[in-house]
């Protein structure tokens, strides 16, 4: 083989291993992989989110408005960070939480907190307090309408673009709309009118609260929140 | 070794203009004026293009790092087009798919050409293989903006742009592949060995991962992980590729003697060649993959710290005792900027694949200063050196202003640094107080906040440097210059200051 034979061979060779070391081998190890059963009965315990159409138009918005640059979905263990302490989830999420995701939106960022157990009510997003009193705040669907619609009204330091574009400014007609969000100050709307959300806010909320990795896994060990604390 | 010696690139027109006027090098100089000819079409229409990206990913930068301190800025957050997580990845292609891609293969098919010693048949297949390519990078960047991102990071265009995008590239592909098939000079440059390796591990890599997405075995993460693997291979090989055979062109031409060690340069290569394809994992440690994959990645990042040392050391050596030519030559003020910064860019990237430092600064800005680090520090300077050693032998004149030249340095130098020290020191400033479990969230986000102004401010410095560089490219191509011959200098030869 003259030089340049070598160079190809060499050229091709370590793409096939690039290839084969990075995507085969993974590819073997994780494409089969299947839902964790329930022991007795053999039946896919109802744990990962019930698909309909809301939450799946959901997580086209959530990345369609590239909600993942800034916001990843995945818990580290405790020797990689802090996520279990702040609150993030209850354990590190592994490759079997994301098999039903048709996207998984892993996110390398975090210009705003993870999102993975977003949809858990006992996520949160500040530290826990001694206080008996204190309460975190309940992120319901009216709590993430308004965080989408006008951000530091619900966070007072918050760098999140408002996305004012999926609601929809109209005229009270008779009765005031259920879900007509709440609004304050200078977000009020004009007297007579109502903020409603577009059909794309209300699946995005969806999806949001369907996200929800606390469920135990054979291969991770929970750490709740009780003990962890204490 | 002789033979390869031998064929490290001849002086012509060197700066030094200690080239002496022998009969073999007067017929090679009109050899190579009459190669530059026919590849002349081609090159500057990529490089011009490819300015225009540079000028748009600036702006969009400009734009998106205000919006990290001003989320509301001028409005635009309510327009869908312009919110803040459209225009992320928009930029990124822009800088990567249009700036650093179009550049890279305007100066690579100059420089195939110029190696092989064979001139360019039917150049309009070239220009046909860019304008293809760049016609689907704008309909995949249109799609992105109204929201049909695939939303998987780092492939966000959409398959149907892809597919358009890769018709432009094997075009030119193709026309690499048959310069050098019917190269005249035997044993190819090292130049050569890694603009082929930049061909070659492009558009398989970018097929096979499109590909795979329409799989539906390849679930959950398994996409993230083909994602993260093209997403490097990009980057690490195909990037990194075509500014390494632009610099050990450059220096040696300029500097006007060959390689220091070429056995050094050619087991560079080969360390190279098969570890750089392997570190793609380490933009997915601590997160929910195989363990094993992420390890392989980091063992192959510090593997890789030997094609790091052969290459600084081996150009830098080059340079000895002629390091004054900084000072002269633009072309070597800015490629001996980039082969440091490119020192630089592997030796954090090392020390980023640790897990201990992965801990704390794996989802902050470093990883956008690492970044900026190989692709603008490392890639872009080399290529403006390029640039301004290439066109003057394209269009027959020289560049017009020295004084445009070094503003455009200086610009792009304490810009670029500026940038990318923001992003490190504001990342790392970040990634402690996320790594303290007591700081509340929003603490967090606010201690990142002074360094997302100053991030802005050096964008307007990039992107006045960089409109500097449009104006004067567009001098010259109007021909508008200084006469041919004697290259523009930031100073004459021997007036250096001490």
């Amino acid at each position: 083989m003259n030089r340049s034979g070598y160079l190809f061979a060499g050229i091709v060779g370590s793409f096939a291993l690039s290839c084969a070391a990075l995507v085969v081998l993974p590819q073997s190890q994780l494409g089969s992989i299947q839902p964790q059963f329930a022991e007795d009965e053999g039946k896919i315990v109802d744990i990962y989110p019930i698909e309909n159409s809301a939450i799946l138009s959901g997580q086209a918005v959530y990345a369609s408005e590239g909600c993942a640059t800034c916001h990843s979905q995945q818990i580290r263990d405790e020797q990689n960070g802090t996520d279990l302490e702040r609150g993030w989830g209850v354990r590190r999420t592994v490759a079997r939480d994301y098999i039903f995701e048709q996207r998984p939106f892993l996110g390398n960022m975090r210009l705003g907190p993870d999102l993975a157990n977003v949809g858990s009510p006992k996520w949160r997003n500040e530290p826990e307090n001694e206080n008996p009193k204190y309460k975190p705040a309940k992120r319901d669907a009216a709590w993430h309408l308004l965080h989408l619609y006008a951000p530091t009204t619900v966070i007072k330091i918050s760098n999140m673009p408002p996305y004012r574009y999926l609601f929809e400014t109209k005229k009270i007609s008779g009765q005031r709309s259920n879900d007509a969000l709440a609004l304050t100050g200078k977000n009020r709307p004009p007297e007579g009118y109502e903020v409603v959300p577009k059909i794309a806010a209300k699946d995005l909320v969806a999806y949001l609260l369907s996200l929800n990795k606390s469920h135990p896994l054979k291969e991770v060990k929970n750490s709740p929140p009780e003990v962890a604390s204490k | 070794m002789t033979a390869a010696l031998a064929n490290a690139p001849a002086p012509i027109a060197s700066p030094s203009g200690a080239s002496k006027p022998d009969p073999s090098s007067q017929s090679l100089t009109a050899e190579r004026s009459a190669i530059d000819a026919t590849t002349s079409g081609p090159v500057l229409f990529f490089f011009g293009t490819g300015i225009l990206w540079l000028l748009l990913a600036s702006l969009l930068g400009l734009i998106s790092s205000i919006q990290l301190h001003n989320p509301t800025f001028l409005g635009l957050a309510d327009i869908p087009l312009f919110t803040y997580g459209r225009l992320v990845p928009v930029y990124h292609h822009a800088l990567g798919y249009g700036w650093a891609m179009m550049s890279g293969m305007g100066a690579a098919i100059w420089l195939l050409a110029r190696l092989c010693r064979v001139p360019v048949k039917f150049p309009g297949v070239l220009i046909a293989g860019g304008l293809f390519w760049q016609v689907g990078l704008l309909l995949g960047i249109y799609q992105i903006l109204i929201g049909k991102s695939t939303g998987v990071e780092g492939l966000e265009l959409p398959g149907s742009a892809v597919v358009v995008m890769l018709t432009g590239y094997l075009l030119i592909t193709l026309w690499g592949g048959l310069i050098f098939g019917y190269r005249r000079e035997a044993p190819a440059y090292i130049s050569v060995w890694y603009i082929i390796t930049a061909l070659f591990w492009f558009p398989w890599t970018l097929a096979i991962a499109y590909l795979s997405l329409q799989l539906d075995s390849v679930q959950g993460v398994m996409q993230s992980i083909v994602a993260a693997w093209a997403v490097q291979n990009f980057f690490n090989v195909v990037i990194t590729a075509l500014g390494l055979a632009m610099a050990y062109y450059l220096i040696p031409k300029v500097v006007n003697r060959p390689i220091h060690n070429y056995g050094l340069a050619s087991t560079g290569f080969w360390a190279f060649l098969l570890f750089s394809g392997l570190t793609g994992m380490v933009r997915l440690s601590g997160g929910p993959v195989p363990v094993w994959l992420v390890t392989l990645s980091i063992s192959s990042t510090i593997l890789l710290l030997i094609q790091t040392v052969t290459v600084s050391t081996n150009l830098l050596l080059t340079m000895r005792g002629e390091y004054h030519l900084a000072y002269h030559s633009p072309t070597i003020r800015f490629t001996a900027f980039g082969v440091i910064a490119f020192t630089v860019a592997s030796v954090i990237g090392l020390l980023t694949s640790l897990r201990s430092v992965d801990r704390i600064l794996h989802f902050t800005f470093f990883q956008s200063a690492q970044t900026h680090l190989l692709l603008y520090a490392f890639f872009s300077m080399v290529m403006f050196g390029a640039i301004y050693y290439i066109v003057p032998r394209l269009v027959g004149c020289e560049w017009l202003s020295s004084t445009l030249i070094s503003w455009h340095f200086l610009a792009s130098a304490y810009g670029g640094g500026l940038l990318i020290a923001v992003l490190a020191i504001g990342g790392i400033a970040f990634g402690t107080s996320l790594a303290n479990p007591a700081a509340m969230f929003s603490q967090v986000i606010q201690s990142g906040a002074v360094y997302y102004i100053a991030s802005t401010i050096a964008w307007v410095m990039l992107l006045l440097g960089h409109l500097i560089f449009a104006f004067h490219f567009l001098l010259m191509t109007c021909r508008i210059g200084q006469p041919a011959g004697e290259p523009t200098l930031f100073a004459p030869i021997g007036e250096e200051k001490h």
